[in-house]
């Protein structure tokens, strides 16, 4: 089942997003196939070696690529109900930012202030304008999940100061 | 009737004092997990994979069927009234149901579709307690040659033919074959994909690569169309019980949905979004008011698709239990909770773990009777869920994605690879990639791979074996018209059939 769309629109242009995914996707099984050559081969197992489901994969997602390319110079697959809706970057970049910043902090300041400070920031993205009750809605109930959630499943995380004042 | 024993064993074992807690645990969190648009079962067993170190296999089983089944209830409350399907299965109950709530008969729509899920749920699982036994003893006549076909089967129809697409579907179902060759492999001992970088030898984790699509992925792209309008919530009104008249307007919808779902999810194919859709166009053909349809909303038009989902859900099981086959991405994340029990699923778990499959089955008559009580009389508790406040809600869920996969490693790659994942989940919403074959390719392929080496093995390296040996040959043939079968329909025939909407969150 190929798009019934792209063949509804005859002659439609290049769509660029669509395109750029296909090139990243075909981009993505070049970086598979030179990761594939670096598999060493021992000569042991001359039956199917570990090269053979790696060459077949890059090989798969570079024909998917090919196709994808295609359906994008036809005019592409997004679908309309998507292509008009107008993203909001700034929302994304505070969820990211947040994303990053809970990467950044949880080594050094542990698991709940990591998390605290990324809630203001993802809620600010999703548009809340209290960052105070936030950030204390993001630490109770990061403090819940360590105590509650962490501690049932028995994983263990990074405890910080906040943590270890606590008793963690 | 020796099933019959093994069942009355089972249901010993379900109704333990502890497991009936698990039970209902699972229940409740699967339908507050449901009725939230976009987080799904998937999302939530991954989530809570790391139980598997801490409680019995049987414990940990059944919270995670009450889960799975319990979001499949909980999904048609959404759906009906907000009209955002609260999961891709019931896209279709959205259809009608909705409308009937905004006629003031949302009452009507909710219980239908519960008692027909509890109808259909409670058939479809009768369906596993006894097919179960039979599938085994035709598995045990499959070699390594045959489970390769049809994990292949498997592989087209989940990835090729149940999406809108084949070539976006395969592309997913690559791009998780890829994610699950990362690591040491386990036969040869050399290491793919691993970038030399030594904390990707132990592999991927399929909880990061789950949460990072389905939370992650789902989180910022809920941020991007933060202003794209939202749907409302269809105030509740109307009595819960259903008329005289829509008691003898949904019995048959509801049995004709089973009809439909059960042996569809049964199927190495699985999915409850083509079974559902099938039954609305058949309820819409028989009905004796089709003038409802896409008006004030048909009853028909919820009572079947909800039976055929929940009847599908049940039949998805069959494959898993039976073959270890996973065909939507919450059997394959059960499966690999199997694989951390060092269970190995396959034909003979029947036989090695009667205990935690039967219990497992008996687990659910029981969650389908918990789901009734908890969707029907207190269906307001859910409906409050809804009104969370966006801000909180995501950055909750990303505090529980922390959680879930900072706390397995304490390592910072993991939540690195977990945000690049949800990244990519982000453009493959944005670009209508299916997510589920990830998933289903990152559990599955390794799989396939061991099967085909094995295979090759018996074989001496002959890759006729595949072609020669009747039933792969069958198999093989069978993906090979589901792969190219449609499209040449489509060129015969330039029909286009109309499909369900573009539907937000697969988890």
């Amino acid at each position: 089942m190929t798009d019934a769309n792209s063949r509804q629109r005859p002659r439609a242009r290049l769509a660029p997003a669509e395109a750029l995914i296909g090139l990243g996707l075909l981009l993505f099984a070049g970086l598979t196939l030179w990761q594939t050559l670096s598999i060493p081969v021992s000569p042991m197992y001359a039956q199917v070696g570990p090269r053979v489901f790696p060459y077949i994969t890059s090989a798969g997602l570079a024909v998917f690529a090919v196709l994808l390319l295609v359906q994008a110079a036809r005019g592409g697959w997004q679908p309309a109900e998507e292509k008009e809706v107008a993203l909001d970057w700034k929302a994304v970049a505070f969820v990211a930012a947040g994303l990053v910043a809970n990467v950044a902090l949880i080594g050094p300041l542990g698991f709940s202030a990591a998390s605290t400070a990324m809630c203001v920031l993802v809620a600010h993205g999703f548009g809340s304008r209290r960052p105070l009750r936030d950030a204390l809605i993001g630490l109770v109930l990061a403090l819940a999940a360590y105590f509650g959630f962490a501690k049932a499943l028995g994983v263990n995380i990074g405890a910080g100061l906040i943590e270890n004042l606590l008793g963690g | 009737m020796d099933t019959l024993a093994q069942l009355a064993n089972g249901f010993a074992v379900a109704f333990s004092p502890n497991n009936l807690l698990w039970c209902l645990v699972g229940t409740t969190l699967g339908t507050a997990i449901g009725v939230l648009p976009g987080l799904g079962p998937a999302l939530t067993i991954a989530l809570l994979l790391p139980i598997t170190f801490q409680v019995a296999p049987e414990a940990a089983f059944i919270l995670f069927a009450g889960i799975y089944y319990g979001a499949m209830y909980g999904g048609s409350t959404t759906s009906i009234l907000l009209n955002t399907p609260g999961e891709s299965a019931t896209i279709v109950t959205a259809l009608e149901g909705n409308r009937m709530a905004r006629s003031g008969r949302a009452g009507a729509a909710l219980a239908t579709s519960a008692i027909g899920s509890f109808v259909a749920g409670t058939i479809g699982t009768m369906g596993v307690t006894f097919l179960a036994p039979i599938v085994v003893s035709l598995a045990l006549l499959f070699g390594p040659a045959e489970y390769f076909s049809l994990m292949v089967l498997a592989f087209v129809t989940v990835s090729a033919v149940l999406g809108s697409s084949a070539v976006r579907g395969l592309a997913s179902l690559f791009l998780g074959f890829y994610l699950g060759m990362i690591g040491i492999d386990l036969q040869t001992g050399q290491p793919r994909f691993t970038f030399g970088l030594t904390e990707l030898l132990d592999g991927t984790n399929v909880i990061v690569v789950a949460v990072g699509l389905f939370a992650v992925g789902e989180t910022l792209y809920v941020a991007a169309r933060r202003h794209a309008g939202k749907d409302e919530i269809v105030p509740l009104r109307g009595s819960l019980y259903m008329t005289r008249e829509e008691w003898s307007r949904s019995w048959k919808p509801w049995l004709r949905g089973t009809a439909i779902g059960f042996p569809i999810g049964a199927m190495p194919a699985g999915g409850a979004e083509i079974p559902t859709f099938l039954s609305y166009v058949l309820e819409k053909r028989l009905s004796k008011k089709p003038e409802e349809f896409g008006t004030v909303g048909a009853i028909e038009g919820v009572a079947g698709p909800e039976a055929a989902n929940n009847a599908s859900a049940a039949g998805v099981l069959v494959p898993m239990l039976t073959l270890g086959l996973p065909t939507s991405a919450t059997a394959a994340i059960m499966l690999s909770a199997f694989q951390s029990y060092g269970i190995q699923p396959g034909p003979l778990l029947l036989d090695t773990q009667p205990a935690l499959v039967w219990g497992l089955i008996a687990s659910l008559y029981v969650a389908n009777v918990l789901l009734v009580v908890l969707n029907l009389p207190l269906v307001g508790l859910w409906v409050r869920i809804l009104k969370i406040p966006a801000p909180l809600l995501y950055s909750g869920i990303l505090v529980f994605a922390t959680v879930g996969t900072y706390g397995i490693s304490q390592s910072p790659i993991d939540l690195i690879l977990l945000y690049i994942l949800g990244g990519v989940g982000f453009l493959m919403r944005r670009f209508d990639f299916p997510t589920a074959p990830v998933v289903i390719g990152m559990i599955l392929g390794p799989m396939a791979e061991t099967e085909f080496r094995r295979a090759m093995t018996i074989s001496n390296g002959d890759w006729t074996v595949l072609f020669t040996q009747p039933l792969s040959a069958a198999l093989l043939a069978l993906a090979f018209a589901a792969l190219f079968g449609p499209r040449l329909y489509q060129l015969i025939q330039a029909w286009r059939g109309p499909r369900p909407d573009h539907v937000p969150g697969d988890a």
